[in-house]
């Protein structure tokens, strides 16, 4: 298994952090990871994404253009990635804010409502981690188990107190997300 | 009676003056008359006294005094030019039970270190800096330095230093006097044996600071001659630095157990 | 086996000095390895292993305190990206003429000049070819993952003591940047003062009273001296020549045609040799692993297997190239592909060159 992704959207919006925890979800199955982001001045206030590739074998090229899927969070991301995502694979983005909606009949679509989401459950830090359960959900490429041990891994003691709230998010987007074309 | 012979005369009861070992028996590489030779052994006279040769590592300059580490009988490192503040915080940094100091011209430490010399003494770095002033590059041929005095003769301001467009002398000393990291500074001579007295005592209190883990560096400097770039007799050279640099270099203490000097 | 983390390449470095027991680490920050110096002053060494970690104020500084701290026979390091590196390569040439150990980094951007903080590998030629001043080498470590950041790390302090010579871990934006699965090597201890004297007689740790002084110098105005010390250099060099080439050879058994790339494009010809073999084409990496020492033997090797062509990839106009033409000697046919000012080729990029420059005609 290899899966080949990238997320894209606003800086701020957690893209980076989380494809992070994806990588460290793949860390804690024993799978080869790798996290690259776009850096430098390009991310200040401006839009930020990161290639994550989670594999059973060892991970070649970190850097990629073309992806199993593309996690799409704002628009200047749909008009750069749409293109960019394989035949036969997904798309999954959050229509808020969106005025041009992917339109490619070669892939699957998805839908997150995860801004609203968030705001709904009154925390709008846990935007990413909605969207992250939605991913999951379409593609279960790691255990929600091993996610919550990934968080735990990862964020310092002082914030395990959060981790029941950012796992209420991952199973609000497991929930929630919805497939928007009929390829399959 | 009896005649005099060489073994009467050489016995402990009579030394009047000795060479210290921590000089080694190397010719100078100096010109006769040169300061650099009284200030290298000056030092080493006050790391012997102190007891400080086993931990004591020196680090020389690119200048004349580039060679000190064939004349100073310790551990030397030759730093680049400039940069012997920072080779030294360096060794102190990672030895700071051990004695480091550097010896620098006035090109090496006012010119190309400015930068070193500064920080180094900004952060306090617990080091001695002996700072040879001749007000030239000796080592180069006698070009002018950051320290030649306005209207000085060199090859590089062969009608003389014009303020206007070769910029104004730099007293390093007094500008380092005023930054925090400083704990002492102190400008002096060694031209006449009651200067060597003099200086002598500053060198002991800089060491004994650096013993005494005093916060901050202890800089002293030695307005010195450079007879052959200045093109006189070493006796002219030392009447000319009297009359010219002393009034534009003013010796004495300028900052005291971290205390500027009134 | 040891502990893992999801680390950037910088960080990695960075965690690694500390366990290879560094005594200080001296830099000044640059994008892209900032996160160098900021990790281990978030890191608290000193509390942890007595390392020093201090901000120099500018990377001359910064070598020249590694100069200093080498001199005196600790283990201690910098780090840059290209504009620093510059500042730093009169100081490495002191490191080498006065055969000192130490480590330092180089987590190459784009240039010339301020050039770009996106990743590069434009200073080739700086890395392997000099730099500095002088007839002087250093070996350099070429790591193509986060782990080799890790890695190369205690390596590169072995092969600098073992040689008195400065190691150059030659980096990109790419492997400093991004994360990886890495599994830390366990906590090498310090040497104390002692053992430092001890192990290392040319250090100057203090003279003690009856023994000889310990000079550490570059210069000698003597040039038959001169002249001795650089053969002796040379010699020096000729052994690393010898014994420490270090390489992977990937999918090059029945190669037609090879890819020679070192650290991030390595990684991205890795795929393109992937996509490849799908299209049945018989390509092969070859991955350089030391930059000094080239493996011009080993290539040298694979040509008299018969390989038809070579492509040599890297971020840059044309640097390492020269070198694998110099090594296959008009063998085979040798062509560059690059892109540069801090583009990354793609896979596919690499592809399409090798089929048009290589394979093509
Ligand atoms: C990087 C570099 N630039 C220039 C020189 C040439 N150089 C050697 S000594 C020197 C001037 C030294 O003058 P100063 O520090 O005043 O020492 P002095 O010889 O007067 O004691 C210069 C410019 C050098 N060795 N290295
Ligand atoms: S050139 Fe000047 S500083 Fe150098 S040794 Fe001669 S007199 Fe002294
Ligand atoms: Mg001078």
């Amino acid at each position: 298994m290899t899966e080949e992704i990238i997320i894209a959207g606003f800086g701020g919006q957690g893209v980076l952090s989380m494809g992070k925890i994806l990588a460290y979800s793949g860390i804690m199955q024993d799978q080869e990871v790798s996290w690259m982001p776009s850096y430098g001045p390009e991310m200040r206030g401006g839009t930020a994404n990161v290639i994550v590739i989670v594999s059973d074998e060892r991970i070649s090229s970190p850097i990629l253009t073309i992806f199993d899927t593309a996690i799409i969070l704002n628009q200047q991301s749909m008009d750069k990635f749409e293109k960019s995502v394989r035949p036969g694979g997904v798309l999954l983005y959050d229509p808020n804010g969106i005025t041009r909606h992917p339109v490619r009949k070669d892939i699957t679509i998805y839908q997150i409502e995860g801004a609203q989401l968030a705001a709904e459950m009154g925390n709008t830090k846990i935007f990413n981690m909605i969207v992250l359960g939605a991913f999951l959900k379409v593609k279960p490429i790691v255990l929600l188990e091993n996610v919550i041990k990934g968080l735990k891994k990862s964020l310092p003691e002082r914030y395990h107190k959060l981790i029941p709230m950012n796992e209420d998010a991952l199973t609000m987007g497991m929930k929630n997300v919805v497939c928007s074309n009929s390829l399959n | 009676m009896a005649e005099i012979t060489f073994e009467d005369i050489v016995k402990p009861e009579n030394l009047v003056y000795k060479k210290t070992d921590l000089m080694t028996d190397k010719a100078l590489s100096y010109c006769p008359g040169c300061g650099h030779g009284t200030a290298h052994r000056i030092v080493m006279e006050i790391i012997e006294e102190l007891g400080l040769e086993e931990k004591t590592i020196g680090v020389a300059p690119v200048g004349c005094s580039v060679l000190a580490y064939e004349f100073m009988n310790i551990d030397m490192t030759q730093a680049a030019h400039g940069r012997a503040p920072a080779v030294a915080t360096g060794i102190k940094r990672v030895y700071p039970d051990k004695i480091v100091f550097t010896y620098q011209g006035d090109g090496d430490l006012a010119a190309i270190g400015t930068a070193e010399t500064i920080h180094a003494c900004n952060r306090g770095e617990k080091i001695v800096i002996i700072f040879v002033n001749n007000g030239i590059y000796g080592m180069t041929g006698g070009q002018m330095a950051p320290t030649t005095l306005p209207g000085m003769k060199s090859s590089t301001s062969p009608f003389g230093r014009d303020v206007e467009s070769m910029g104004n002398p730099l007293k390093m000393t007094e500008l380092v006097a005023q930054l925090p990291g400083t704990y002492f500074v102190t400008r002096q001579a060694v031209h006449t044996p009651a200067a060597v007295r003099r200086a002598k005592k500053s060198i002991r209190k800089a060491f004994e600071n650096q013993v005494n883990k005093k916060p901050g560096i202890s800089f002293v400097e030695i307005v010195s001659n450079c007879n052959s770039g200045w093109k006189m007799t070493p006796t002219d050279s030392n009447k000319w630095m009297e009359d010219n640099m002393f009034p534009f270099y003013p010796l004495g203490d300028i900052k005291v157990d971290g205390q500027l000097v009134k | 086996m040891g502990e893992l983390k999801l680390m950037k390449g910088n960080e990695a470095l960075a965690e690694a000095a500390i366990r290879a027991g560094a005594d200080a680490y001296f830099g000044y920050p640059i994008t892209p390895q900032s996160e160098v110096i900021e990790y281990l002053m978030a890191e608290k060494p000193y509390d942890r292993t007595g390392m020093v970690v201090l901000q120099a104020e500018s990377e001359i500084a910064a070598i020249n305190m590694v100069y200093g701290a080498a001199g005196a026979g600790k283990r201690v390091l910098t780090s840059s990206s290209s504009p620093g590196v510059s500042l730093k390569q009169e100081g490495i040439s002191y490191i080498a003429g006065s055969e000192l150990p130490c480590v330092y980094a180089n987590v190459v951007r784009g240039g010339p000049g301020l050039g770009t903080i996106q990743p590069s590998q434009a200073d080739y030629f700086q890395s392997t070819k000099g730099g500095g001043h002088g007839d002087y080498k250093q070996i350099v470590l070429a790591p193509a993952s986060v782990q080799e950041m890790s890695d190369f790390v205690k390596l590169g302090f072995d092969l600098a003591f073992q040689y008195r010579i400065p190691v150059l871990i030659l980096s990109d934006g790419v492997i400093g940047q991004m994360m990886e699965k890495v599994e830390l090597f366990d906590q090498i201890p310090r040497l104390t003062d002692e053992e430092v004297a001890e192990k290392y007689p040319w250090a100057t740790t203090g003279k003690k009273k009856g023994t000889e002084r310990r000079i550490i110098t570059s210069l000698d105005l003597d040039s038959n001296k001169m002249e001795e010390h650089n053969l002796h250099l040379q010699r020096k060099y000729k052994t690393i020549v010898e014994n420490e080439v270090r390489y992977e050879l990937i999918d090059c058994d029945d190669a037609e045609y090879i890819i020679v790339a070192y650290g991030s494009s390595a990684r991205i010809s890795q795929k393109a040799v992937q996509m490849a073999r799908k299209k049945g084409i018989k390509v092969g990496l070859f991955r350089l692993i030391t930059l000094f020492p080239f493996p011009a033997k080993q290539m040298q090797e694979l040509c008299k297997k018969g390989v038809k062509g070579w492509l040599a990839v890297e971020m840059s106009a044309g640097q390492m190239v020269e070198d694998v033409m110099l090594s296959v000697k008009g063998c085979a046919k040798v062509e560059h592909f690059g892109r540069f000012g801090g583009i990354v080729h793609t896979p596919e990029e690499v592809l399409r060159a090798l089929e048009e420059k290589i394979i093509g005609d």
